[in-house]
């Protein structure tokens, strides 16, 4: 029995935006439930007191002026786009 | 003998000299790419061209004797993760296949500024992850020392080309170890930076909160030299430290008279091979000698490093990794009728299995209802392991241990099981949690003849004791004196 079901890595799937195929699914709900049984010793150490760090060094926000600066050309910047015209980037139909 | 086989100091003399010109070196890298390449396989693009036109530009500044910077003129490899304007950057990813990026890193730049020569850009894992370059999806570099090894990972074209000569020296990248694993697999020097040392920008990122850049030479003197070229504030980094950039290479006096070093049980015990052990007390008893005094210390929590790592770097990879949509940039499917699909089949067929199976860890440890059970409880184990660095820091100068558990292993032997594969890092890993630099240099070789890495850790923003130790073994070692034959 895995740690995950292939109804979940479907859905994990879904929200990661990655087709897989049936058996690729088969795949990952072995791999990922045996990432996921070893992730889980984490379990063994009491950590209701301990504050999570999700940074290494003390952050504070770095505030600049607020100054307008030309940004990079458009040329530039669609040129590594695959579907592009006139300066915007083309991409399949969203609304039915 | 190459050219390559000298220090950057060295080589800065016979420039200034007129001894040698940039165009020279430039040649002798070409040309031992053009040799070693087909076994070694350690670059992704070359950019001949523009290096020989930079090359002759150099060349009439030295004619004019402006050569102030110890760097100049000096041939230098690029990891495949940072960004060169008008030259291809992969991320040896099918994603990123035919990417031409707009911008230069900050690295980047800063190597403009000093002058160094850029001869290519080099393989890694996809994305930066793997630890034997197996996972890029255009070539597997091998290991200079014997081509039927991994280099190591994720940066194994960086440590592969420096080691085979093809350039003085490269830059890296180390999420979990990988500047100083595949240093330590191929017999050269690799630091990775203090978090906040180094700018980020322009580093395609994989783990946001560990990422850090960093130099990978044949010599701790010129490691130092390229940290300094390349540290310090950017504000295009707002992860990076406003802290003064202290010169590297002066903290190299070969003096380690009291030192204070840990070594951590954890690093000697279960799951370490018997060579990496025996090099690592190897080396004590020469630091030793040096006057350097050393004690067992442990690391209480590092055995839950590598579960705390994956969780939280898949986590970070799969939410900076949501921007290869097909839309901006990149490899687009064919095959999609709507948008939805066009993600999914884009990123489909554009990522390859590694990177896949960490966005799915990632992103179903970042998921509701498994959000506090995995990710926040990853981040709680990292408090508990950087407060493990800093309480033996407050005691010891620095901590030593091998970088690796075993030397390098056979090309195709440890992909069937990505649990084995992560294990390669269990040594490296909790640097990069606590944020504190770690540097690996060569401390001896395995009865197959492949190199073993020495890890030496300092305390947050400390590189200079870590180099200063770094190279006093050096000094009393001839390891970095042997090349591979190839």
């Amino acid at each position: 029995m895995s740690r995950i079901s292939m109804e979940q890595v479907k859905h994990v799937a879904h929200l990661a935006r990655l087709a897989i195929t049936e058996e690729e699914a088969k795949q990952f709900q072995d791999q990922l439930g045996k990432m996921i049984s070893f992730a889980e010793q984490l379990n063994e150490l009491d950590t209701d007191q301990v504050v999570a760090t999700s940074h290494v060094l003390d952050m504070k926000n770095v505030m600049r002026e607020d100054v307008a600066k030309p940004g990079l050309p458009i040329e530039e910047v669609v040129k590594n786009a695959p579907d592009h015209e006139d300066g915007y980037i083309r991409v399949p139909s969203i609304i039915e | 003998m190459s050219l390559f086989e000298q220090k950057v100091s060295e080589l800065h003399q016979r420039l200034h000299n007129k001894e040698i010109s940039v165009t020279d070196l430039v040649d002798e890298s070409y040309k031992r790419i053009g040799q070693v390449e087909g076994q070694v396989q350690a670059f992704l693009t070359l950019d001949e061209e523009n290096a020989r036109t930079q090359a002759k530009q150099l060349d009439e500044k030295l004619a004019k004797g402006e050569t102030t910077n110890p760097l100049f003129g000096l041939p230098i490899g690029v990891k495949d993760n940072i960004v060169t304007k008008n030259l291809r950057t992969t991320c040896a990813s099918k994603i990123l296949e035919n990417f031409d990026p707009i911008y230069d890193a900050t690295v980047v730049q800063k190597l403009q500024q000093v002058e160094t020569v850029t001869i290519g850009k080099l393989n890694m894992d996809e994305f930066a992850m793997g630890s034997s370059n197996e996972n890029s999806a255009f070539q597997a570099t091998k290991n200079p020392w014997n081509t039927d090894y991994v280099p190591g990972g994720s940066s194994g074209g960086s440590a592969a080309s420096v080691a085979a000569g093809e350039v003085l020296f490269s830059l890296g990248s180390d999420t979990g170890g990988s500047i100083r694993q595949p240093a330590a697999y191929c017999g050269v020097v690799g630091l990775k930076p203090t978090y906040g040392r180094v700018s980020r920008f322009g580093l395609v990122a994989f783990a946001s909160s560990l990422d850090q850049i960093g130099p990978i030479t044949r010599t701790v003197e010129d490691n130092a030299y390229l940290l300094e070229a390349i540290s310090g504030l950017d504000p295009m980094d707002s992860t990076s430290a406003n802290v003064d950039v202290p010169s590297f290479v002066n903290a190299l006096t070969g003096d380690v008279k009291g030192l204070k070093i840990a070594v951590p049980k954890e690093y000697l015990g279960e799951g370490v091979g018997e060579e990496a052990r025996n090099s690592v007390l190897a080396a004590l008893k020469v630091l030793e000698s040096l006057g350097a005094e050393w004690e067992e210390v442990s690391l209480p929590h590092s055995k839950y490093a590598l579960a705390a790592y994956y969780l939280l770097s898949s986590s970070e990879a799969s939410a900076n990794l949501a921007r290869f949509d097909g839309v901006r940039y990149g490899y687009r499917t064919d095959n999609a009728e709507n948008l939805i699909d066009m993600y999914k089949q884009t990123r489909a067929e554009g990522f390859g299995d590694e990177v896949k199976r960490r966005i799915m860890l990632g992103t179903f440890s970042l998921s509701s209802g498994y959000y506090d059970a995995y990710y926040k409880k990853a981040q709680k184990v990292r408090t508990l392991i950087k407060k493990d660095f800093e309480d033996v820091f407050q005691k010891y100068d620095v901590i030593i241990g091998p970088t690796a558990p075993t030397p390098a292993f056979k090309i195709g032997e440890q992909l069937k099981d990505p649990l084995t594969m992560y294990a390669n890092d269990i040594l490296t890993i909790p640097v990069n949690l606590a944020g504190v630099p770690g540097i690996s240099i060569p401390c001896g070789f395995s009865k197959e003849g492949l190199p073993l890495g020495l890890q030496i850790i300092g305390k947050h923003f400390d590189e200079s004791t870590v180099y200063r130790t770094a190279h006093a073994f050096e000094q009393a070692t001839d390891f970095h004196k042997q090349f591979p034959k190839l």
